[in-house]
């Protein structure tokens, strides 16, 4: 609110900021207001993204705390208190789904960031046509997810897909798998698929961070004769920790609130063995359109949400202070 | 010397840089192959690789099992570039006075905008979706433009600061000295050598957009010349049958403008998106 109150005065002030700037040349004294108008420009210049985002991210969220408590669905809107969340406290599958999201965020998340790096080493590593890998991975990235998951779901078919046949002719399977027909299956297809959209951009920031890393440690060490596991564990892990542990968080949130891939390959299916908190709201708020059950759910999600990073970040600020990388 | 791999470290390197990539790409690979096939050979059992009945009909022939195809695709571009439009018009201030200038709450309200990246657009949905016709948005354009925008902007916040904290200050610090206002100053000395950053953020949110049309698609726009292609692709799903070569064949066309755009661009946009990450 603070916020709005001053980006309006900002919006007001333009015209004697320009004032102030044209005193400002002509007299070439006056620091002191031009100080001040470089607060109003700033302001001016933030206001329009402030505004925006209030309307569509704060009002919102607002909203969504106000209808959590209510009984709304299309016909209208009850209050009914902390009815919504007293169900979901109560309800065992939904303690379920919670353990499967965060079961789901840390399998995919750990995968994504074992990957990655192995990924980012291979590709820093100085062999010729580098250059080339490191585009060649891009494309699960660059492709909009739900078409990456038109593909998958070809893979993943019992009848035609390549894993199905492969698998039964290594004689791995015994007959045609369904991969997303299976409770077990099905959710760690929808993993492997995750972890693929993933991988590309940990791989890509993990890489820049190991080229940012000096050489003259490498070489030291090189002197000293370290061999490269060596120099890997040593130095360059250490180096990049900053931005492994940023990673992981960023990825984490976003895995959390993953929805097109597993919406595309499951709905959440078969019987509920691949639904994460986010498909379940999707599945209450906007398939049953029961607005208040899905509302409570979100807000759920947001506090989950909240305390998983502040509570990653305390950890984090002290491992990190532990091993002195800053 | 120190980096002098022994021949066998070389293959162990290679073989890994394969199946780091087989797993990348098998997907498109895949569907690659299956556009090729005939859909009665689709289904053969057991699996085959290489089939001697290749063809590209089902590139022909998509246009008219779903006669929308070129608009959805038309769609798909329009709004991501939309999209693009509209976050840079937001962002270029906003990160400009985030990189350059002192002001109250500075802190707070860059934390305030990261802050929006935990709520992924399917958070939101209900709410927005009241929001929406609340605004009279729903089922145009707008409605799938509208959330986008609103959820690129603090990244694009986050990579064009990066970017401006770079340029030299003193070109501005003359610009000023020389009786330019503020504004004038933003226009024609700092935006013009900001341009490759410009391109990295346009690029960068170009291809979100482009990426992360489809929830908002299928829960804010009921029309169906307006859909963007992830979500027309379900067309090819019918009644009858599901004409899977086609709908292969169509999605590998629809990701065709993005593929192109970040081919050409890759270089710019490796650089620039990991230089806000490093910094620190």
């Amino acid at each position: 609110m603070i916020r709005l109150e001053s980006l309006n005065v900002g919006e007001l002030s333009l015209d004697k900021l320009v004032l102030n700037e044209e005193s400002f040349v002509a007299g070439g004294r006056k620091r002191k207001r031009s100080v001040l108008s470089e607060k109003w420009f700033a302001f001016f210049l933030i206001a329009p993204s402030v505004f925006f985002l209030l309307i569509i991210v704060a009002w919102p969220l607002a909203e969504t705390l106000r209808l959590s408590f209510m009984k709304a669905g299309l016909g209208g809107e009850a209050f009914v208190g902390f009815e919504n969340y007293q169900d979901l406290l109560e309800s065992k599958k939904f303690h379920q789904t919670v353990i499967r999201t965060f079961y789901w965020m840390f399998l995919s998340v750990s995968l994504k960031m074992l990957l990655g790096l192995i990924g980012a080493t291979l590709l820093n590593a100085a062999i010729p046509g580098r250059a080339l890998f490191r585009v060649l991975i891009m494309p699960p990235w660059v492709i909009p997810i739900a078409i990456g998951c038109v593909g998958w779901l070809w893979l993943y078919n019992g009848q035609f897909g390549v894993l199905s046949g492969v698998g039964q002719q290594l004689g791995l399977l015994d007959g045609p798998h369904e991969f997303l027909a299976h409770k077990k299956s099905a959710f760690y297809s929808a993993v492997v698929t995750d972890v693929w959209v993933g991988t590309p951009m940990v791989s890509l920031f993990l890489l820049a961070a190991m080229q940012g890393v000096n050489r003259d440690l490498y070489e030291a060490a090189w002197v000293d004769g370290a061999g490269r596991w060596y120099r890997f564990r040593r130095i360059t892990i250490p180096q990049i920790m900053p931005v492994i542990v940023t990673m992981a968080l960023y990825s984490a949130i976003f895995t959390f609130n993953s929805f097109d891939i597993i919406w595309i390959l499951t709905q959440g299916g078969p019987r509920g063995a691949s639904t994460t908190l986010i498909v379940d709201t999707y599945k209450v708020a906007i398939g049953n359109y029961k607005f208040g059950e899905g509302a409570a759910r979100v807000v759920v999600i947001v506090m989950l949400l909240g305390v998983f990073a502040s509570v990653y970040m305390l950890l984090l600020g002290k491992l990190l202070r532990k091993y002195g990388t800053k | 010397m120190m980096d002098k791999y022994t021949k066998l470290q070389l293959i162990g390197l290679y073989c890994g840089v394969a199946l780091f990539l087989l797993f990348m790409l098998l997907p498109f690979v895949e569907m690659f192959l299956a556009s090729l096939r005939p859909l009665e050979h689709l289904f053969r059992s057991p699996y085959q690789l290489w089939s001697d009945d290749f063809s590209f009909d089902a590139y022909s022939k998509m246009w008219e099992t779903v006669p929308l195809l070129g608009r959805y695709i038309f769609n798909s571009v329009f709004i991501a570039a939309s999209v693009t439009f509209f976050t840079l018009l937001f962002v270029v201030p906003a990160s400009y006075a985030y990189a350059r200038l002192e002001f109250p709450y500075k802190a707070a309200s860059l934390s305030g905008f990261l802050g929006v990246n935990m709520f992924a657009g399917a958070v939101l949905l209900i709410p927005l979706y009241r929001v929406l016709r609340t605004l009279g948005l729903l089922n145009s354009y707008w409605a799938m433009i509208v959330p986008g925008v609103a959820f690129l902007i603090p990244t694009g916040i986050w990579l064009l600061r990066a970017y401006l904290e770079k340029i030299p200050k003193e070109l501005e610090e003359a610009a000023y000295v020389d009786g330019a206002s503020r504004v004038y100053t933003l226009r024609r000395v700092v935006l013009p050598l900001a341009t490759p950053g410009l391109i990295v953020v346009g690029v960068t949110v170009f291809i979100t957009a482009y990426a992360q049309q489809f929830i908002f698609a299928i829960t804010f726009n009921q029309t169906r010349e307006l859909q963007p292609l992830p979500a027309g692709l379900y067309e090819f799903i019918g009644y009858q049958s599901v004409t899977w070569n086609e709908m292969m064949a169509a999605a590998l066309v629809g990701v065709l403008p993005v593929m192109i755009i970040f081919l050409f661009l890759q270089r710019y946009l490796i650089a620039g998106l990991t230089a806000g990450a490093v910094k620190e």
